[in-house]
């Protein structure tokens, strides 16, 4: 079977290390035992998916890592990735009982990412989950990051047979090009498709709907359609100056940090990076780590109503990133043979740099949209969808992850592509019975 | 998935996991709840002259913030009519007639047996359990463990219920004998068709230091209550095994004591058993439980290449035999791992003050001609992490075991077979070749 392979070469994503390593056996055992075992478990609610978190830590406790990493994936198929880039502060640790005694909440993420890895590593997943026999059904996904990969390995589970189009040469979506490296490199991402394609879901990247195959291709030859078609490029900034080396998206500057063997950090001294949300926070956590000596994010107001996560902005902090509030950039200053020198804010200050990162929201893919009538784009850019079920003004097609919800997290595009499989599958007249993956976790 | 059911002296349950007799097992609503989440069989809170129940009841040992390692009770049989739960045990068993339903007995006299056996069998359950083994209470009234510690009157009135019964009779044993092979063989001899045990065993969980008053406390005083939950699994483990190996003892064996997850279950089949019950763990998380007790099991099964629990019953009995039977020449010697090591030093105090002072201290040196294979990294290891990293004089170590168990480090500690090919004897063997003196004694 073709296994997925980062691209090789020195990548700069690979200077940062892990922030939360592997536990050892014994490490995650002292750990689990610390788990109060609640009963209608804060965790669980506070988890998109819904995983069953005090279950599943009570069977590393027991020993029992396999069943372990079957009550995490049967509710969550993207529980490896979800394990090492969830912000688990703000969701089950966020929620954990331990908070209210003052002590140190459990180590929801890095638990669930030792029994996964573990039983990855002993190649164990595939026999885990139940599988029913193929039923001659295909679905096709649009899209190879997180949404559509976990909803064709949920229905792959059910016996769909299911191809995934990927435009890019990786797939793996945002995991592979997005999330900061000291969370999850690339091969950790490429891993979890692996995983997807064991249960039997084909993979065509290098393929893109609207190019090299159309909408009317898809409809013609699928029972079902998924759009997990994420966002699109960085949105420009729209200030004097800003076209032109040493100014870039911040999405499209990770994705060459993070998959590039080629990009280099040239003679970046002083970086900027405007946007308050928490991709403006990795970007600038990534280069303090890759040794930008100063490196000061620009937000347009206080950090009181920043969209990116307190406890995130706290790390960077610690880093050595500083935070400029109510800094509006008015254009950016470049010398005369066009380098940038520094970029200038409304209210007259101004800051030397030479290298600025533009962080204030992705674009909606509208077009790919269009391939298929009856689907609609809401005036935020927006795939208008049915939140329950995932359906498009298409009766064949549903949408889920980054594109129906405007840019969330990894796990609500893994619950929303679980959502549309569930649907998908009743629409076929699949029966969902009791027992089988599709079925675990929140509704 | 492999095959967890089993065939107890008839009894057929899904799976080896029963609720044991106790609060969990009260009334037909819980029975109910416990067999929807998967339990195999339930044995019901023990039948009788309905009782009256002190407040509060139970008492119970934390260790180092762990709590209820320990448990304990001074609750005694039903306190609810008996047709109330007759009627719901036969509901039960209606709505699951795949469970093992076992109802849990103890009345006095001969006629009062006849006429509640007669009476539980009609509600259609699969099995009867004679309890000899509460220890507090109903033993003051001649029940109970007074019947357990008394072989001859557990036979007599376990033949009783044996000549009524129409159904498998089990006698549940207490722990609270010197050996429990003599009350497990006068049930045998009386012809029961299954063993459980234990029940609970005499205990205090502490006392009230500024009342003056032992726990459980009803009040300003106390009683002593029954001692269950994980603390006494490892004497369960060796009651169940000690039954299992007798060969007079031929009946399949429920055990029972300190079980809270599949890997206990697991060890209990080891050893001979043929169910397991449950008590103190459902007290202490729920019904729930259940769900990875299965899963565990299965998985281990799986793991284990066995496909069915049968299979498992009873593979660690060949390996208890008596102390004159272990090889003397099977030699294990402790080793550190330097990187692991984290310098608490527990294991360097431990063996200088309770065994044989061969941990030693990075900067220690090592005496002419003994080995320690580990020095040289402990003392790398020492002054990269500023910290005591210990080794091993292996020369010196007799193979103790304690520095391992008090390494709060898992896997760093480790014991290393050291053999080397040394042929096998036993003090046994040592006997039969008249080697076995040690020099030394009151004889020279
Ligand atoms: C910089 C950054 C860091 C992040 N860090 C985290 C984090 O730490 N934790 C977290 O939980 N979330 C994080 N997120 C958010 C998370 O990555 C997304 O919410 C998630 O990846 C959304 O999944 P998706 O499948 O909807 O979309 P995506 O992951 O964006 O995947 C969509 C895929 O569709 C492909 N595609 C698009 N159009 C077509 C087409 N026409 N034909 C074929 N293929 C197409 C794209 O190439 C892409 O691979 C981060 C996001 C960013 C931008
Ligand atoms: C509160 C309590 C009540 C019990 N009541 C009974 C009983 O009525 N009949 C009986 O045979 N055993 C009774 N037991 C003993 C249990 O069935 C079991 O043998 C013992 O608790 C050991 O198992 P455990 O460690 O799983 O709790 C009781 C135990 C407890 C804790
Ligand atoms: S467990 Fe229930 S019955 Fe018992 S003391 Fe607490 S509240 Fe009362």
């Amino acid at each position: 079977m073709t296994r997925s392979s980062a691209p090789g070469g020195e990548r700069l994503e690979l200077r940062l290390a892990d922030h939360k390593p592997l536990y050892s056996e014994a490490q995650a055992r002292v750990e689990a035992e610390r788990c109060l075992y609640c009963h209608d478990a804060p965790c669980t609610v506070a988890c998109p998916t819904g995983i069953d978190v005090a279950t599943f830590i009570r069977k590393i406790a027991t020993g029992n890592v396999r069943g372990s990493a079957r009550t995490i994936l049967t509710a969550n198929l993207m529980g490896y990735s979800c394990a090492r880039v969830c912000p688990v502060e703000v969701l089950c640790a966020g929620a954990c009982v331990y908070n209210h005694l003052g002590r140190e909440p459990i180590q929801i993420g890095r638990l669930q990412r030792y029994a996964v890895e573990t039983v990855m590593d002993r190649g164990g997943v595939p026999s885990l989950l139940p599988r029913k026999p193929a039923n001659g059904r295909k679905v096709a996904c649009v899209g190879a990051g997180p949404a559509s990969l976990s909803c064709a390995g949920y229905l792959a589970l059910e016996g769909f047979a299911c191809v995934l189009y990927e435009k890019r040469a990786l797939p793996g979506g945002l995991n592979a090009t997005g999330v900061a490296p000291y969370k999850m490199h690339v091969e950790g991402a490429l891993r979890e498709v692996d995983l997807i394609r064991d249960l039997g879901v084909t993979i065509r990247s290098g393929v893109e709907i609207g190019r090299e195959v159309t909408g009317e291709d898809l409809l013609r030859d699928n029972d079902g359609v998924f759009l997990g078609i994420g966002l699109g490029s960085d949105t420009r900034l729209g200030a004097p100056g800003e076209d032109g080396p040493g100014v870039a998206g911040a999405v499209a500057w990770i994705e060459r940090m993070k998959t590039d063997s080629g990009f280099t950090l040239g003679e970046g001294r002083r970086a900027v990076v405007i946007g308050g949300g928490n991709t403006a926070i990795d970007a600038a956590r990534e280069l303090a780590h890759l040794g930008i000596r100063e490196v000061t994010m620009l937000y347009r107001r206080t950090a009181e109503v920043m969209r990116g996560y307190a406890h995130e902005m706290a790390q960077a902090r610690m880093e050595g990133v500083r935070l400029e509030e109510r800094a509006v950039v008015r254009g950016f200053e470049r010398d005369g043979q066009g380098r940038l020198r520094g970029v200038l804010l409304e209210d007259g200050r101004r800051l030397e740099c030479d290298l600025a990162l533009v962080a204030i929201g992705q674009a909606s893919l509208r077009e790919v949209a269009r391939q298929f009538p009856g689907v609609e784009v809401d005036a935020e850019g927006c795939i208008v969808a049915d939140p329950v079920t995932g359906r498009t003004g298409h009766p064949r097609v549903y949408a889920g992850g980054d594109a129906r919800n405007g840019g969330k997290e990894v796990v609500n595009a893994a619950q929303e592509g679980k959502r549309a499989a569930r649907a998908i599958a009743v629409q076929c007249g699949v029966s969902i019975t009791r027992g089988s993956a599709i079925e675990a976790g929140h509704p | 998935m492999a095959d967890l059911s089993i065939n107890f002296a008839g009894i057929k349950s899904p799976n080896p996991f029963w609720l044991a007799s106790g609060p969990p097992s009260n009334t037909g609503a819980q029975v109910l709840r416990a067999f929807d989440m998967g339990w195999g069989g339930a044995v019901w809170k023990t039948l009788g002259d309905p009782i009256v129940d002190t407040s509060s009841r139970f008492g119970a040992l934390e260790v180092a913030g762990a709590r209820m390692v320990g448990f304990n009770n001074i609750e005694l049989i039903t306190d609810r009519p008996l047709e109330t739960n007759l009627r719901e045990i036969s509901e039960v068993k209606k709505r699951y007639p795949d469970r093992a339903v076992v109802v849990s007995l103890m009345v006095e006299s001969k006629e009062d047996w006849r006429e509640i056996i007669r009476r539980a069998e009609d509600t259609g359950c699969d099995g009867l359990e004679l309890n000899f083994g509460c220890p507090h209470g109903m033993c003051e009234r001649g029940m109970g463990s007074a019947v357990g510690q008394e072989p001859k009157a557990l036979k007599e009135i376990a033949r009783w219920a044996v000549e009524s019964a129409s159904i498998p009779v089990l006698v549940k044993l207490s722990p609270n004998v010197t050996d429990i092979v003599e009350p497990g063989l006068a049930a045998v001899e009386a012809g029961v068709h299954g063993l459980s045990l234990i029940n609970t065993i005499k205990s205090f969980t502490g006392v009230d230091l500024d009342r003056f008053v032992p726990y459980p406390a009803v009040g300003l005083r106390s009683t002593n209550g029954g001692y269950c939950g994980p603390a006494v699994k490892p004497i369960a483990l060796h009651m169940v095994a000690a039954l299992a190996k007798e060969p007079g003892i031929s009946v399949p064996i429920s055990g029972v004591g300190g079980i809270s997850t599949w890997r206990d279950a697991a060890e209990f089949i080891a050893l001979g058993a043929t169910s397991v019950q449950v008590c103190t763990a459902v007290m202490h998380h729920g019904f729930r439980i259940v769900e990875d007790m299965i899963d565990g099991l299965d998985l281990y099964l799986e793991s284990k290449k066995m496909s069915s629990v049968n299979e498992l019953r009873g593979r660690a009995l060949s390996g208890f035999v008596d102390w004159g039977d272990l090889d003397l020449n099977y030699k294990v010697v402790a080793e550190v791992d330097p990187g692991l090591c984290i310098g608490c030093d527990l294991c360097y105090v431990a063996c200088r003050d309770s065994a044989v002072a061969c941990i030693h201290r990075a900067e220690e040196d090592l005496a002419a001609g003994h080995r320690a294979p580990t020095r040289e990294a402990a003392v790398t290891a020492a002054a990269a992490k500023n910290a005591h990293i210990v080794w091993v004089d292996e020369t010196e170590c007799i193979g103790c075991n304690l520095c391992h168990h008090v390494c709060p480090v898992h896997g760093c500690i480790t014991m290393k077979d050291v053999t080397g090919g040394a042929p096998f004897e036993s003090w046994n063997d040592r006997i039969l070749k008249g080697t076995a003196k040690v020099p030394g004694g009151l004889h020279g």
